[in-house]
């Protein structure tokens, strides 16, 4: 069992007051908190170890590598992937999914092609699709949603052909909350000879994910939605996959040799191995410990805890909500255990953003508008949504608070 | 520097259909910004001051006692900064 009532002590901001109230965090969705654990890591690494990593035989610069490969190891393990080769660290899910759309797509991807896509993704997994398609003349096709903002798996499925090359799907939908059965869509694209590439951003930091029981060929997430700070993220990708793909920036770090040829006048390069040759320049050193860090604490609470006390979380709010009053509209599916800590809301007669800023009022902290996802908003008919996302530090008592709040505003 | 230069820490468009503008005041000035513009523009309804909907040459606006106010349907940054002289003026 997760107490979040210990777990808070971890977290030095939940101390905080905003607008004179305790701060109540529930944009998770967007980013989570960091507890001291975390914090602490990225400090030590700076004030004891801090060196470049692979460049030197120094101390220090061992001291770094071995820490920032242990970070590798750590979430291979954490997803259940073979080994570090499989583990690219980057800046986020963003950069890991145009990773694998100029590294793979943009070698493998012509004008006979399909990719399948969903209209419940964040624009990250749409506009760099888009946006290659113009080069490579590639069609990108879109499953569509039902009207609660689940995944239509009918239109997915008729989407889905031979002509398929790639199917990119989120687990976890950043607006709804709603699981996707990315196993079975991955099964699907399979068999049509497609690869899949799962969104995971909002799906590892709050559920038990194993790449290979899923059956993913590429798997995308950022760190600072697991405790971790920002600018560090992961694209896991299938070792044989990786090893043909081309490599995404060129420089230092992603080379083994590069030699001047005299006869050609031009340098001859050989790459790195994995997954140093998807990682050019230094890379972000202390975001890696923090994410090792990161892992470790959430692996001690352990996921399925972490699942439990967020769908218990999720369980409670819906059933407050829904008797909050009739101005209170929650859009999106009502069904805890296919949700993941998600809740998209709106209030009769005011936009998202008065709500987020009447809730700010009372130091509730929540997301408004079309979080990064369009596409759905239009087709759920919606201007934007207001959207509370829960994590292992809140509470029953939060949630009693935020209704208290929104009791108020519902008289406006 | 101008009177919105000295309340205003930020401006934010927002996302989402309706193109709506917020306003953070500075947080020492918020209070006084607060009273000015509660001294100036039409109070529609509020809520225990908390939250305030008003009125002023036909644009209507939320101001929040936390110091942040959303304004709807502005034609540019130059309307806004019209508005925002008159009220804190």
């Amino acid at each position: 069992m997760l107490n979040p009532y210990e777990v808070r002590e971890d977290f030095p901001i939940l101390k905080r007051k905003i607008n004179g109230h305790p701060l109540i965090y529930f944009d998770n969705a967007a980013t989570s908190q960091k507890p001291r654990q975390v914090i602490e890591a990225i400090k030590s690494f700076y004030e004891n170890h801090n060196a470049n990593v692979h460049r030197a035989v120094h101390t220090l610069s061992q001291e770094s590598s071995e820490l920032y490969e242990n970070a590798h190891e750590e979430v291979a393990k954490f997803i259940n992937a073979e080994g570090m080769e499989e583990i690219i660290f980057v800046r986020g899910t963003t950069e890991a999914i145009n990773l694998v759309a100029y590294s793979w797509g943009f070698h493998n991807l012509g004008k006979n092609d399909e990719i399948v896509v969903s209209l419940m993704e964040h624009h990250s997994n749409i506009v760099p699709w888009e946006i290659l398609s113009k080069t490579k003349g590639f069609k990108v096709k879109y499953a569509e949603v039902n009207s609660d903002g689940s995944l239509n798996y009918g239109s997915l499925e008729k989407a889905i052909s031979d002509k398929t090359k790639l199917v990119c799907l989120s687990h976890v939908s950043n607006v709804t909350g709603v699981i996707n059965d990315i196993k079975r869509v991955a099964r699907l694209a399979h068999e049509h000879g497609a690869l899949f590439l799962a969104d995971g951003a909002q799906s590892v930091p709050h559920l038990s994910v194993d790449v290979k029981d899923l059956d993913v060929d590429f798997l995308a997430f950022s760190g600072h939605k697991m405790l971790a700070p920002t600018g560090i993220g992961v694209l896991y990708g299938r070792r044989e996959i990786l090893e043909r793909m081309s490599p995404f920036h060129g420089g230092g770090e992603m080379i083994r040799d590069v030699s001047f040829v005299q006869k050609t006048k031009r340098c001859s390069i050989t790459w790195n191995e994995l997954p140093w040759k998807f990682e050019a320049g230094t890379p972000h050193i202390s975001g890696g410990v923090g994410l090792m860090e990161a892992v470790k604490y959430l692996k001690r609470l352990g996921m399925e805890n972490v699942r439990t006390h967020e769908e218990m979380l999720t369980r409670y709010a819906l059933s407050r909500m829904e008797k909050c009053g009739e101005k209170i509209m929650i859009y999106g599916p009502k069904n805890a255990s296919g949700m993941c800590g998600i809740i998209p809301f709106g209030v009769e007669g005011l936009s998202s953003h008065d709500i987020a800023l009447f809730l700010d009022n009372y130091g509730i902290m929540v997301r408004s508008g079309y979080h990064c996802a369009q596409p759905l908003h239009e087709m759920l008919k919606l201007a934007s949504s207001t959207r509370v996302s829960f994590y292992i530090y809140n509470t029953r008592e939060e949630i009693d608070r935020f209704i208290e709040v929104m009791t108020e505003i519902e008289r406006f | 520097m101008s009177i919105v230069e000295d309340y205003v820490a930020r401006t934010d468009g927002t996302c989402g259909k309706d193109k709506d503008v917020i306003v953070t005041f500075k947080y020492d000035k918020k209070d006084d910004a607060i009273k000015k513009i509660l001294g100036k523009a039409k109070l529609q309804k509020s809520i225990a001051h908390i939250i305030f909907e008003l009125t002023f040459e036909k644009v209507s606006f939320r101001l929040y006692g936390s110091g942040k106010a959303i304004f709807r349907n502005m034609k540019d940054k130059d309307e806004l900064n019209n508005i925002l002289s008159q009220l804190l003026s």
